[in-house]
């Protein structure tokens, strides 16, 4: 099976080197890419369907077509990797900037020709440090062969490709957010419309784009976006790392077709549950995606079919739920995180984590009433997509709303017993 | 206009406004925080959830927050849909979750947009039991308190004062359900508007620190219309009373003038009124008397040969006046210098007799390209300061509007727009706080400056005289300023008094004209030093120099001073000298000072809370203000006290007029400028009963119980239709008469919104005020031709020029009790390239010889002061009766200098 993203990955965990990955046919994409009109790029990309990686699934190829092009359109323009991959359960990216970072800078460089983008930036999570040396490393060494800077292989066309280290903060993903925080302003959310595309950064036509999806981009290029579409078991192109945290025998990430039934990842490639344990629920794209349970482990992990079972693709790293672990406090954690890192820009989002997570602790301190599971239900609703100013409460009640459907035996439980049976 | 239908009633809305700006215009009562009209919007609060629908047949419809959503044809919202109204419900319960629900003990209680929108969405009973997040409070300074256990995040407070007012010390710490809005460290917001914090924060988290010494609520408090003092603006203010004090000063909106916002001068200056150095009774050779016998000695005095009157440019007209018509026209003298008079006179001429109009303050704020000639706007006129600080937003707006990017859509305009500035360029003897946001900055003495205007005329008109010995570098200043002049829709040139030069405001009329006659609609706004300048100006008074003749050429038995310290018009030996000379003087004023202590009588004049009167402001907008005291103590307006001082002495030329409405009449019919001054406000007739006292005063049979169980009657307002009680007839006031804003279900200062014709728009029945100078319009102007040479320093001699502070440099505020621990201390300001010459280092003592007097005053360092220039802080004792700008000889402190210079 082909693995184009982490198939140069090195046994010994270290970096590949400009050498290993231009051996392996690095660079290839670019200048291919080069070559092409940087609509043509596009295109390509829009004919591979390639998703975003980030968690929405947004198609990579329209939202570069509505970056304005030619002569009049604004510059500079901006490419920004999101590399700061905070969701809770969420270790993919790290994996492709720690071992392979070439790769993210040639997908960065195909990508930001498509756009005709002036400079580009890796937006990345304050406590990457271990990818921070690799991927400055890996850009002083592109700057020397000419792949980034002026003139890129004489094609006329230049790029700045600046690193850029957060200061933390998981809002910082949410990209318009993300540019504020790159700006130097706080971290909340932009209003959309307009749409950075159009104006992002410092007010410039901008894309944002997850680190797996940019480091597809110059395979696409290299290899046609048919041979995309055969990587994957769906209708979504590509191959996808997923992840698997929690209480199976081998936790850990793989690059496999897109469309891999859940039930595959966990049981033949995590290893299933550990002794002793038994499977209750996992979280399939990371913490702000809905629980799914038992009935829907054959789900393909493709963006279609896991919003038909109820959650979302997500990021596609799964988060494992065991039956001795509480499931009301394992939402009291989310949530404490959640309620933790709301900008504090809209009422909703606030407040009402806010409320949520102090009445999940209260259950966990065998504190909770019947009412609070009204409350509860009550603020999943509120919390609802267009209520707020972003989608990151929404997404933040999502474990919660459906915790409450598949767990409320448990909620149950620690409201009559006044105490979290788990606990000794 | 578009179509919309708002719980499917058909109603007209302006397109190029959003659903919440639409739907309150229309007088529907949505909540909403973090909205306002001058600031737009953020979607932030959430608060303002209107249910939107496709079509007429969509019945299921999607919540949207109307202060995100544009206005277009064919819209349909529901306000009353069930579930909207439960998430306005639920947004307010989530606002209150931390609301330490505290209202009784809260400052802002009675006048709260929270507590206002709580009840408008129903939220009524609490479901939230759990822990409440609590902050420790900052000292931000005398003027504004911090309690930030009431914030709701709405984030106005930092929008207004950074991204509004251009702030930098405070700012949103922290995150979550514990934003953290306030200083890095406790001290004095540096913002001069940051008393607006007070309205603009829609609880109780930043409060009035002054009325809180004297707390009332609005309910309790007597109100009335107001013309703030403290500058030539005359920005439009509320204020309020109780129990025979001044309470506070709020913002009274005039879209044309004032706005929404005030400057803290204005809304913190009215302290003076209740300052130790306050009179309240007459003073006979500084004794305390009784009202009829400082009447009688005044109509003795009146009778006793030459009687002369000297006016004041702080005081009404209708005070001026009345002296005028005691001591006679020829016998009535202006009370400024003849150099200030000259300088007032020269911008009415240019107003009345060039092709330029003046601005008001809401067309300097959407003028597109702006010179500042010779002006600290910040420290002189703050609020235009304010305005033009809008100013350089609107030349980038095309960016926004080019996207579609609505202009209200605040953040999404800023984010695009970045740091795009529209043409602001500021040429000063000094640095300012508008620099921040300049094109480019010019440095200057006042020749230069005005050499600057005259070339930059030169070169968008040809005909205007040319400025010879230009540097190139100057050249290209010129030639980027007079493009962008010409290049704007709506050009302004600022200049005013203060470089006290005729110079530099000819170079500014010069370069306005030049524009005109290019066929640009370019407006001039000048400052004017003092509240009525321009009033004073226009009823033509004989100059100062005039009554210091006849005071030492023929013998002056008395003579009368109308608030004015004479001392701060001329150096204080000449003064002394002179008012020697006098056999009586007679002094009406509000607070004690140097000519009042000189006199040997002294009658308690009224301040604008105790009188009425009309002020015209630096626009040449005449504006009236009304009494809000209760008029029955030995304190009484300058023009009773005058009126019957004449009918005491006999005389009969003021025996007529028994109301404010026989004053102005006369005044109209005398003055042909003044013909338009009983439009201003409805005379007392005209307008039926308008009560200063709110529908909730309480305690009226009781707060004067302990004196009398009698309730008194109320006192009688034989002046204006507003009535000292509770009672009103059944007519709005006009916008002239309104008393306070206030509307049912609508208790804080944002009931504003239901006296304007549309939210943000002019008031009801117009914005108050009659402009009384508008430009000819006859052709016969000629451009000016005296160009001052430049400006050459000299050795051993330093130009001494104005350094204005908006906390000290007003006479009046720095006696506020707030205001006063802001006052700067006396210093002469210094480049630290000439400073390092004389030796002197910063906060050292050098001797100041100007003018004939010496000084001994602390360096303080300023690298932006021109080379051969120094500043002194104006109006500040002891230099308070310095005539700046003046030459200065500076000598250390162990160097022999005399009064006349070094020996």
């Amino acid at each position: 099976m082909e693995k184009p993203l982490t198939g140069n990955f090195r046994a010994d965990k270290e970096a590949v080197s400009l050498a290993e990955y231009e051996r392996a046919g690095g660079y290839q994409g670019l200048r291919t890419a080069l070559h092409m009109a940087p609509a043509d790029v596009t295109e390509l990309v829009k004919k591979s369907n390639l998703r975003g990686r980030g968690g929405a699934g947004f198609p990579t190829g329209m939202k570069w077509s509505f970056v304005p092009m030619g002569k009049d359109a604004p510059h500079p323009k901006y490419l920004v990797a999101n590399a700061d991959e905070m969701e809770p359960g969420t270790f993919k990216d790290r994996a492709l900037m720690e071992r392979d970072p070439h790769q993210l800078i040639e997908g960065m460089i195909v990508s930001a020709y498509a756009i005709d983008a002036d400079i580009g930036y890796i937006f990345l999570r304050g406590e990457y440090e271990r990818s921070y040396e690799r991927l400055a490393r890996a850009i002083a060494e592109a700057e020397a062969r000419n792949y980034l800077g002026h003139n890129i292989l004489g094609s006329g066309y230049s790029l700045i490709l600046h690193l850029h280290m957060s200061a933390g903060r998981y809002i910082c993903g949410e990209e318009t957010a993300l540019l504020n925080a790159l700006e130097g302003k706080r971290a909340h959310p932009r209003t959309k419309p307009p749409f950075p595309q159009v104006s992002g950064l410092w007010g410039k036509p901008t894309i944002v784009q997850n680190v797996e999806t940019l480091c597809n981009v110059h395979h696409i290029v290299n290899k046609g976006p048919e041979w995309f579409h055969g990587l994957s078991k769906t209708e979504d192109g590509g191959t996808k790392i997923y992840g698997v945290s929690g209480k199976v025998k081998r936790p850990g990430l793989w690059e496999l077709p897109m469309g891999t039934p859940m039930r595959e990842i966990l049981e033949d490639h995590a290893g299933g549950m550990r002794e002793g344990l038994r499977f209750r629920g996992v979280l399939p794209g990371g913490a702000s995606t809905d629980f799914l349970v038992e009935e829907h482990l054959d789900t393909p992990m493709d963006y279609g079919n896991v919003q038909k079972a109820g959650s979302r693709l997500g990021t596609g790293t799964m988060v494992v739920l065991d039956d001795q672990t509480c499931p009301v406090g394992m939402v009291w954690n989310l949530e404490h995180f959640f309620a933790q890192e709301s900008c504090g820009w809209c009422t909703p989002c606030w407040s009402g984590l806010a409320w949520t997570e102090k009445i999940l602790f209260a259950m966990e301190q065998g504190k909770g009433s019947t009412r609070d599971l009204d409350t509860l239900a009550f603020q999943t609703k509120f919390l609802a997509p267009g209520n707020t100013f972003c989608a990151f409460a929404p997404g933040a009640v999502e474990p919660l709303q459906s915790a409450l459907k598949y767990f409320a035996d448990d909620f149950r439980r620690h409201i009559d017993e006044q105490r979290c049976p788990w606990r000794q | 206009m578009a179509t919309i239908f708002i719980d499917n009633a058909p109603r007209q809305a302006n397109p190029k406004q959003n659903l919440l700006h639409a739907c309150l215009s229309l007088g529907y009562d949505l909540p909403y925080f973090c909205w306002h009209p001058a600031l737009g919007s953020v979607g932030a609060c959430r608060q303002c959830a209107v249910k939107q629908f496709r079509n007429e047949r969509d019945t299921t419809g999607k919540l949207v927050m109307a202060c995100m959503t544009p206005v277009a044809e064919g819209t349909r919202i529901s306000i009353a849909d069930p579930e909207a109204t439960v998430f306005r419900a639920t947004v307010i319960q989530g606002l209150m979750q931390n609301h330490p629900h505290d209202c009784p003990v809260c400052d802002e209680g009675g006048e709260c947009h929270l507590q206002d929108m709580t009840v408008m969405t129903g939220h009524r009973s609490r479901v939230y039991s759990l822990g409440k997040r609590t902050f420790r409070n900052q000292y931000l300074g005398p003027l504004v308190n911090h309690e930030m256990n009431r914030c709701i995040q709405c984030q106005r407070c930092v929008r207004f004062y950074r991204e509004y007012a251009g702030g930098r010390d405070l700012n949103a710490f922290h995150l979550r359900d514990s934003i953290y809005y306030g200083r890095h460290e406790d001290g004095v917001l540096e913002s001069e508007f940051s008393g607006n914090l007070v309205e603009i924060c829609p609880t109780g988290v930043f409060t009035d620190a002054t009325l809180k010494r004297h707390y009332t609520r609005k309910w309790d408090l007597q109100m009335a219309p107001s013309i703030c003092v403290h500058c030539g603006l005359g920005c439009n203010t509320t204020a309020g009373e109780r129990y025979g004090s001044l309470r506070r000063i709020l913002n009274r909106y005039n879209r044309e003038v004032n706005g929404y916002f005030l400057c803290d001068r204005g809304r913190f200056g009215y302290e003076f009124a209740e300052s130790s150095r306050r009179i309240r009774y007459p003073l006979l050779n500084n004794e305390a008397a009784t009202k009829s016998e400082a009447l009688e000695r005044f109509g003795a005095v009146l009778r006793e040969g030459t009687v002369i009157g000297i006016g004041s440019p702080r005081a009404s007209l209708e005070a001026n006046f009345a002296l005028r018509t005691l001591v006679g026209s020829d016998r009535f003298f202006a009370g400024i210098p003849d150099k200030d008079l000259h300088l007032l006179s020269i911008m009415l001429r240019i107003l009345r007799d060039g092709p330029a109009r003046s601005a008001s303050l809401d067309e300097a704020e959407h003028s597109d390209a702006v010179l500042v000639l010779g002006e600290d706007v910040t420290n002189v006129a703050p609020v235009m300061a304010l305005r033009l600080r809008q100013s350089v937003r609107q030349a980038p707006m095309r960016i926004a509007d080019g996207l579609h990017i609505p202009e209200w859509l605040d953040h999404a305009v800023r984010e695009v727009v970045q740091d795009a500035k529209g043409p602001l360029f500021i040429a000063s003897p000094y640095a300012t706080k508008l620099d921040d946001i300049a094109t480019t900055t010019y440095r200057a003495a006042p020749d230069d400056l005005a050499r600057l205007g005259f070339a930059v005329a030169h070169s968008i008109d040809a005909t205007t005289p040319e400025v010879a010995g230009l540097s190139s570098e100057l050249e290209t200043m010129i030639a980027e300023i007079s493009a962008a002049l010409l290049g704007a829709k709506r050009p302004l040139i600022v200049s005013g008094t203060s470089c006290r030069s005729p110079r530099v405001i000819e170079a500014a009329a010069q370069i306005a004209w030049a524009l005109r006659k290019a066929g640009r609609p370019a407006n001039l706004s000048f400052t004017t030093p003092e509240c009525n300048s321009f009033g004073l100006a226009l009823m033509e008074p004989q100059p100062l120099s005039e009554a210091f003749r006849s005071i030492q050429g023929e013998s002056v038995s008395t003579l009368i001073v109308l608030e004015n310290d004479l001392f701060r018009r001329a150096p204080a030996s000449e003064m002394t000298a002179l008012l020697s000379g006098v056999q009586h003087l007679v002094v009406l004023d509000h607070l004690v000072n140097a000519t009042t202590e000189a006199s040997e009588l002294v009658l308690p004049a009224g301040t604008f809370a105790e009188s009425n009167g009309t002020l015209v402001n630096s626009e040449g907008r005449a504006q009236r203000f009304f009494q809000v005291l209760d008029p029955s103590t030995d304190v009484q307006e300058s023009q009773r006290w005058l009126r019957e001082g004449s009918v005491a002495a006999g005389f009969n030329n003021q025996a007529q007029w028994q109301t404010l409405d026989d004053l102005i009449t006369a005044m109209a019919a005398e003055i042909t400028a003044f013909g338009a001054l009983p439009m201003v406000a409805p005379s007392r007739s005209a307008a039926g009963k308008i009560a200063r006292e709110p529908n909730r005063y309480s305690g009226r049979t009781a707060m004067f119980a302990n004196i009398s169980v009698h309730e008194p009657k109320p006192p009688d307002d034989p002046d204006s239709a507003l009535a000292f009680s509770m009672e009103s007839g059944p007519e709005a006031a006009p916008s002239s008469l309104t008393p306070f804003f206030w509307a049912p279900g609508w208790n804080s200062i944002q009931a504003v919104n239901k006296f304007q014709s549309e939210v943000g728009g002019p008031l009801r029945t117009g914005d108050p005020g009659v402009r009384l100078i508008e430009p000819s319009q006859e052709s016969g102007w000629q451009y000016f031709t005296a160009i001052p040479p430049q400006f050459k320093a000299q050795p051993g001699e330093w130009l001494l020029v104005p350094i204005f502070h908006i906390f000290g440099s007003e006479e009046l505020s720095r006696h506020a009790q707030g205001i006063a621990q802001l006052l700067p201390h006396p210093y002469v300001a210094l480049n630290p390239v000439e400073a390092s010459l004389l030796g002197a280092k910063a906060g050292e003592q050098i001797k100041v010889a100007v003018e004939g007097a010496l000084f001994e005053l602390e360096v303080a360092l300023r690298a932006d002061l021109p080379r051969g220039v120094a500043g002194l802080p104006t109006g500040l004792p002891p230099l308070d009766g310095v005539m700046l700008p003046a030459f200065c000889k500076l000598a250390p402190t162990g160097a022999e200098l005399s009064a006349r210079g070094a020996s």
